[in-house]
């Protein structure tokens, strides 16, 4: 989507479009679908975790209890607030107030930054205990069959969401990086409103995560 | 050239500057935004895929010409068979109608100046190239023997070289979905003036409904090649039922994407037959909107009809059932495109060209692949055939049979506006001729000894299905033939062919608007649709007859 971003603010318009509004709609139009594609990729996981919840449910209900509920319960207020400061964030630019924008987006890049923190502080533990997918997990405290399967959902949904919240936070500090520059404004805001729908669904996708490992 | 929609059929002189030279070297194709040029790029990087995928086939069948060993032993059958798979449909036909024409033809249809975001389709180039790169790597590090369905848990246990192939394949997705992407966004900002939906020629429709299922299906085939690439490298057990995983749960994975992906190399086929069928008939389409919403409803049940895959996987009988009922809706919506294409047939002024006689043949070969289709959607037939040659005998009339016959179709009805050059009809036809007769007598065989009891994917097999599998590689060398004969006189015409006109065909589809080949932005001055998609007749015009 790059041709069509306006890295210059004068000739924004690329050479196909007619109009500026119909070429922000463009984009806005390729980010929604490519935020469907984002959905499906992880659908396959909320699967796989139904699946072998379904198999074992005694050993998933019991390695749940396992999970550190005060780090997840931090890490999903730490996300909801990014995805505040990120909405405000597009409301400032949409007003000119290209400072605010810019520190809001500083936060949000701070909240990721801390739910990283946090969830690696999660996996050491995890590590420590051995509780660890498929052919590595020797945690003795859960033995009912199917634990280790527990796990490699654990690992690989969280791990899939983490790579998601680095690609996010990169967005957004390309996003700061422009806002800095002052190449946004009240008539040219869509990357901000972009990286913010983004950030938004890396927020949606903990929210569905955290109840299903942590908390059912 | 004329800002309205009419359309001439001759034109004075080929454009001195068009979009092959309008810029030179190397260097300004590989950093090229033109979707013209993407599409050429594509065209010749499916056509190497083909001629590679092709060459495992023609060893395949060599391997079955006896019933002992042949030319391999079972371990270099099994690579072979797998690459032929992998190849053929990843890097061949997944992209090849789209990437090719969908890329250079939907923006002319559309009357826009390039794709929405061409910076990203040439990235989908480039993600194609490195996912190809890829897969051949692993083809060459030793390749492997799990076939294409790469069914866990072998694939996560086998010896062979998985890991590249399906980091290839995980990339070759991305391209996927990126040109999907970028088609659907094009379609919906990019018509021009007087271009409202039902204007869309039918080539748009068809590649707008793929481009959904590209989009929506192929993140899924990503995570499942994923997690298969991770448990191959790290065993975290996801597929494996000695650690508690489930290996049916693959194969609802992998088949969610590549049931779906049937219609995503099917689909833009029926897609270019619904343009070209118009043209050679020079007769306005029956039922345009038909054909067109059919496109959607083949997407659509498309994506609920994965398990028919899975009859004897231990699926549950009602969902067998229910999985056998969505997928004969796939036969209600197909029969209604046959239909509409043999009515836009009668009393049209069928011009006897390449193109038709792969019309024809497109015709037969859907037909009677839908309908084995149909049966082996049939839970109790199916249990009978299954993993025989009788499934890879439908696959192919419907994969063979229709997609490269449109591929074809698309190749020869868009060779002259592409190039500026046409190519020789004479030899065309004799080319049509033996493809269409060379695959009758590769698969017709097929059916019979899958039907008799011959299993997919032995390098040996009993003295009594020899007649049939010597006839089958006879029937293949003749398809290769009629190949080597097109890829010379397509040679022969880029080199030494006559100047194309910029309407050849007399065709109404949009894309002849414009000079062959295009200028760089496409048209010369901006364009206003004034007359719906494939019209032949004007109040008070005679229908023309164009002899060739």
């Amino acid at each position: 989507m790059s041709s069509s971003d306006g890295t210059h603010p004068g000739p924004r318009l690329a050479h196909h479009f007619d109009t500026i509004e119909k070429q922000d709609y463009a984009v806005r139009l390729g980010m929604w679908l490519f935020l469907g594609t984002e959905v499906l990729l992880f659908a396959g996981l909320f699967l796989g975790y139904t699946v072998y919840r379904h198999f074992y449910y005694e050993a998933f209900h019991e390695a749940s209890r396992h999970l550190d509920l005060w780090a997840g319960t931090t890490n999903t207020i730490v996300l909801i607030t990014s995805s505040l400061s990120v909405a405000l964030a597009y409301h400032a630019i949409k007003q000119n107030k290209q400072k605010q924008c810019a520190a809001l987006l500083i936060f949000t890049i701070i909240c990721a930054v801390a739910f990283l923190c946090i969830k690696a502080i999660e996996y050491h533990h995890k590590f420590e205990e051995g509780a660890l997918p498929g052919a590595f997990y020797h945690f003795s405290e859960v033995t009912a069959p199917g634990a280790n399967l527990f796990y490699t959902v654990y690992f690989l949904a969280t791990g899939l969401h983490a790579f998601h919240v680095i690609v996010g936070m990169s967005v957004l500090m390309w996003v700061l990086a422009r806002v800095l520059k002052g190449e946004f404004s009240s008539t040219h805001y869509v990357p901000v409103e972009l990286g913010g729908l983004y950030w938004h669904l890396v927020d949606l996708v903990w929210i569905f995560l955290f109840p299903l490992l942590y908390l059912i | 050239m004329s800002q309205s929609s009419q359309l001439s059929t001759d034109s004075p002189s080929p454009p001195a500057v068009n979009y092959l030279n309008a810029d030179r070297g190397v260097w300004s194709w590989l950093t090229t935004i033109d979707h013209k040029r993407i599409g050429v790029m594509y065209l010749v990087s499916v056509l190497i895929a083909f001629l590679l995928g092709g060459i495992f086939a023609m060893a395949l069948r060599l391997e079955l010409l006896t019933p002992g060993p042949t030319i391999m032993g079972a371990n270099t059958y099994n690579r072979m068979f797998t690459l032929h798979g992998v190849v053929m449909i990843f890097l061949f036909m997944i992209p090849a109608i789209p990437g090719v024409f969908g890329n250079f033809m939907l923006p002319l249809m559309l009357g826009a100046k390039d794709v929405a975001f061409p910076k990203l389709n040439l990235l989908s180039l480039y993600l194609y190239w490195t996912g190809a790169t890829l897969a051949l790597a692993g083809m060459i590090m030793g390749g492997t023997d799990t076939g294409w369905t790469l069914y866990a848990p072998y694939s996560t246990t086998t010896p062979t070289t998985v890991f590249p192939i399906v980091l290839g394949i995980f990339i070759l997705g991305f391209s996927s979905i990126l040109t999907g992407l970028n088609f659907i966004v094009t379609i919906h900002t990019l018509r021009a003036p007087g271009m409202g939906w039902m204007r869309l020629q039918l080539f748009v429709w068809g590649i707008y409904a793929t481009s959904i299922i590209q989009v929506l299906a192929t993140p899924v085939i990503g995570l499942t090649v994923m997690l298969v690439g991770i448990e191959k490298v790290g065993h975290f057990g996801f597929f494996d039922p000695s650690r508690g995983g489930d290996p049916v749960l693959f194969q609802h994975f992998f088949w969610f994407y590549s049931h779906p992906a049937v219609y995503i190399m099917v689909l833009p086929s029926m897609a270019v037959v619904s343009d070209a069928i118009s043209a050679y008939t020079r007769k306005n389409i029956f039922g345009y909107k038909a054909i067109a919403y059919s496109s959607l409803g083949i997407a659509f049940v498309g994506f609920f009809a994965w398990g028919h895959h899975m009859f004897v996987s231990g699926q549950s009988v009602y969902d067998n059932g229910a999985f056998a009922v969505v997928s004969m809706l796939v036969g209600v919506f197909t029969a209604i495109k046959v239909f509409n294409w043999v009515a836009t047939l009668y009393k049209g002024a069928i011009v006897i060209s390449a193109p038709m006689i792969y019309i024809c043949g497109f015709l037969f070969f859907v037909v009677f692949g839908g309908m084995t289709g149909i049966a082996v959607a049939t839970v109790s037939l199916d249990v009978h055939w299954h993993d025989t040659y009788f499934v890879i005998a439908h696959f192919h009339f419907i994969m063979v049979g229709a997609v490269i016959m449109a591929f074809l179709i698309a190749l020869h009805y868009w060779f002259p506006k592409m190039f500026g050059k046409m190519y020789h009809e004479g030899w065309a036809m004799v080319s049509a001729a033996l493809i269409v007769l060379g695959f009758n007598a590769t698969f017709i065989p097929q059916f019979l000894m899958g039907n008799a009891g011959m299993p997919r994917r032995y390098y040996i097999y009993p003295e009594r299905f020899q007649s049939l599998n010597v006839a089958s590689t006879a029937g293949a060398s003749l398809l290769a033939f009629g190949f080597v004969i097109i890829l010379i006189y397509l040679i022969y015409a880029l080199v030494r062919g006559q100047p194309a006109t910029d309407n050849p065909w007399g065709s109404r589809g949009y894309e002849w608007m414009t000079t062959s080949p295009p200028p760089k932005h496409n048209f010369h001055e901006p364009v206003v649709i004034t007359q719906d998609s494939h019209s032949y007749q004007e109040p008070g015009e005679e229908v023309e007859h164009v002899v060739i």
